[in-house]
């Protein structure tokens, strides 16, 4: 497929109405300048096609270009946007679809299922290992049963595409300040009732504009806008699996790493077949109860603890973000839970993120956590010895540096999604030549 | 869509006939009907049968499909003329949407011959447009129904065409996106479910079928469904707008489903019609139990997939009808 056709395609994302767009938020950063981040809110939002050509097509961007490129197709795209609801509304017949794409080429039999009686099938790729019948899908939303078989509907479909630092998935201890070229697919595992990006993971693939893009074409893309990573990240890749291994695949041999950005729900023949593939991930670990899980995830906590100790045990890269929800996981018991069992069960060396919630979704009754709860959790945490303890989504907090865990100084200094400076060599602190844990070396 | 090419031009002429001559007054006569059962009351649910149904093969005969229909609506409200009784369910002028259930393609799906037959009595009820709608275009044409977008008069579309509401319903333990063609398109709701088993929540009948009318109903099958199904019918575009259920059990499902078992049908004739989606969905509940004990199969409490959000609809958090055997006034004609 021509570059030219994918920049059309992606560009007839532009004309959808704003709040529909996927908005491809991870930690809900406001990075500095915070016009940047405004211009990012806004105008990633409505795809302005030169903005997306310059994802998918091979030109890369520097701060100005993108504010001048993004400015005025934000405002057509908004005002072409009211229009078309308008529209919607009065005339009452049905509106004008895009150009129906194949749906064949998304489709790819599924790997981890298991064939039953009467052509139902039982997925074997997270731990809700749904039973599905004959035409119906799994709680993903994006594999289905045709006929006693099971496919992926989101190979290659690609809804949300962007560069992002690869501080903002967030990885600290992974490349700072490299670019991720960062992707996702309609659906999820789970429903965390405040998902941020809900809008892509709570959907399903018919529902949301997407691109085809190979993963050939992917890590060429990757390439081609200077990313050392690719990262599978926004909804939940554990759904889109045969796409992100195919992808991680292709990236390795153009000399491009994977990371994985994901709430770890997945089960244990997947997961070790996975980190043969990637190079890091990063799990959103909701909660520290089963309780939390079941009410608010839909999901449960054990097997995503147990996907925790897998990937320590093959040496996996990892890192892990405890997302704050005032009233809901922000208890002492949790937090002293949580960094208790990291350090028992994960070894003091894994970076863990509290991150600031913001109301969204399903709970928007909610206020944003308390800065005094994010720091009472990294007091916690640093209590139990963990060395690498963060603040998330406050921007400009001493959390968000990382310190030698021996003479304590600022061994990578950040502001935001931005790194100031890089004190490690060799991977020591190049004060008193501490081993500091991570990847810091393409 | 089986819809007759003379009823469908006659239906054009009338409706824009009347469409000009009414200048889209309505009438007060049709009002929805409360479906929770006052205290002393009863929620009346009519199942119309006819053994002669089928012609010889399997096919419905559609003139008898015609008489069973308004024996039912006539039943329903205690009337003579089942034209009387449809004008009672629906203004002159008003867009009504049938909800047909296609998810399992031909064998067990909302049937033609029904659709056509409630057409032709919206037609003479003075309705302005009728919109057949489900999930996909494709689960319909998968039922034999023809796509038909625009026009006027009888259109036939799914969700995918109009797509869902950009903003989140919320309801208890659902949040979900609910299709244009209800919110924006019908004025009313005629729900159009079958009558079969379902793996997962036990049954699927009038309550489960408006998961069809959500973007995301793939997320609300835990727990075999309780309570979502319930939270889901609450969402306000769905109570508000059904206002009668006619579930097709001109074939019926008992076991296998919600996928088509041609082993585990039966051709049961009938009809179930109620203005109450709980008082249809346990009345239909019941006749599958009945006919899993005759095939000599576990109930569904023993298979350990008893319908249970059927209770959870009916309590007094929902209140979307009665569960009550007591206060269900089942006649049969």
């Amino acid at each position: 497929m021509s570059s030219k056709h994918e920049a059309s395609d992606i560009a007839a994302a532009s004309r959808l109405p704003r709040d529909r767009s996927p908005r491809h938020l991870e930690a809900t950063r406001a990075s500095c300048p915070q016009d940047l981040e405004r211009a990012r809110r806004d105008c990633v939002d409505a795809w302005p096609p030169n903005l997306v050509s310059s994802c998918l097509g091979g030109e890369s961007l520097d701060r100005r270009a993108f504010l001048k490129a993004a400015a005025l197709p934000c405002l057509a795209a908004c005002a072409v946007a009211a229009v078309y609801d308008r529209r919607l509304a009065a005339a009452a017949v049905p509106a004008p679809r895009p150009a129906a794409e194949s749906d064949a080429q998304f489709i790819v039999e599924a790997k981890f299922y298991e064939k039953l009686p009467y052509k139902k099938i039982k997925c074997k790729l997270c731990p809700r290992e749904c039973v599905i019948d004959d035409r119906e899908r799994g709680y993903c939303g994006v594999r289905e049963n045709r006929g006693g078989t099971y496919y992926t509907l989101v190979h290659s479909r690609v809804v949300s595409a962007h560069v992002d630092p690869i501080e903002k998935k967030p990885l600290f201890h992974f490349l700072p300040g490299a670019p991720a070229f960062s992707i996702a697919t309609a659906g999820c595992n789970v429903n965390c009732k405040m998902c941020q990006n809900w809008e892509i993971s709570q959907v399903r693939p018919e529902q949301v504009r997407s691109s085809y893009v190979p993963p050939a074409r992917l890590a060429a893309l990757a390439r081609q806008n200077q990313c050392p990573v690719i990262a599978y990240t926004y909804s939940e890749p554990v759904i889109f699996y045969e796409y992100m291994v195919d992808c991680a695949e292709a990236g390795h041999a153009a000399g491009v790493k994977s990371v994985v950005i994901t709430g770890g729900y997945i089960q244990q023949e997947p997961l070790q077949q996975l980190c043969r593939r990637v190079d890091a991930i990063k799990v959103d670990l909701k909660g520290f109860s089963e309780k939390f899980y079941k009410e608010v995830v839909q999901g449960e906590l054990k097997p995503v603890l147990n996907a925790l100790v897998t990937m320590r045990k093959l040496g996996m890269w990892t890192e892990i973000v405890y997302l704050v929800v005032p009233t809901l996981n922000d208890t002492d018991e949790q937090l002293k839970g949580v960094a208790r069992w990291v350090r028992s069960e994960l070894g003091l060396d894994v970076p863990v993120h509290f991150t600031r919630f913001h109301p969204e979704y399903l709970l928007k009754n909610l206020p944003p956590t308390p800065l005094e709860t994010i720091e009472r959790a990294k007091a916690i945490a640093d209590a139990e010895g963990l060395h690498y303890v963060y603040v998330g989504n406050v921007p400009g907090h001493p959390g968000e540096s990382t310190y030698c865990p021996k003479c304590r100084r600022v061994v990578v200094e950040r502001v935001g999604y931005t790194v100031a400076a890089v004190k490690i060599r060799k991977g020591k602190c190049q004060y008193c030549q501490e081993p500091i844990a991570g990847v810091w070396g393409a | 869509m089986k819809v007759g090419i003379a009823n469908r031009r006659d239906f054009l002429k009338r409706g824009m006939a009347g469409a000009l001559f009414l200048g889209g007054v309505r009438s007060a006569e049709a009002s929805a009907q409360p479906v929770t059962p006052l205290p002393g009351e009863k929620s009346r649910v009519v199942i119309s049968r006819d053994s002669k149904l089928r012609e010889a093969g399997s096919g419905v005969d559609s003139a008898r499909l015609q008489k069973l229909l308004d024996r039912a609506l006539q039943s329903l409200y205690g009337l003579d003329s089942p034209l009387e009784a449809w004008k009672k369910v629906v203004r002159p002028g008003e867009v009504v949407g049938l909800k047909a259930s296609c998810l399992a393609g031909r064998g067990i799906s909302t049937g033609v011959p029904l659709v056509d037959a409630i057409c032709e009595r919206l037609q003479q009820a003075g309705v302005r447009e009728v919109v057949i709608w489900d999930r996909l275009n494709s689960d319909l044409e998968s039922a034999r129904f023809q796509i038909r977008e625009r026009g006027q008069g009888i259109r036939c579309f799914g969700n995918d065409v109009l797509g869902y509401e950009d903003d989140l319903a919320v309801y208890g333990s659902v949040g979900s996106r609910i299709s244009r063609t209800l919110t924006q398109i019908c004025d009313a709701v005629i729900n159009l479910p079958v009558l079969k088993d379902h793996s997962i929540t036990g049954v699927t009948i009038a309550l489960k079928s408006m998961f069809g009318a959500i973007h995301n109903p793939n997320k609300y099958h835990l727990s075999a469904g309780d309570p979502y199904v319930a939270d889901v019918y609450m969402l306000p575009p769905i109570r508000q707008k059904v206002r009668l259920t006619i579930c097709d059990a001109t074939t019926a499902l008992y076991e296998g489903g919600p996928s088509y078992m041609p082993q585990w049908t039966w051709p049961y004739n009938g009809l179930i019609v109620g203005f109450d989606p709980v008082a249809v969905d346990y009345t239909g509940w019941q006749i599958i139990e009945k006919k899993r004990a005759e095939a000599g199969m576990k109930s569904l409490q023993e298979a350990r997939r008893a319908p249970h959000y059927i209770a959870t609809a009916a309590d007094a958090q929902h209140r979307l009808g009665t569960n009550d055997p007591n206060r269900i006034d089942l006649v049969q004609v």
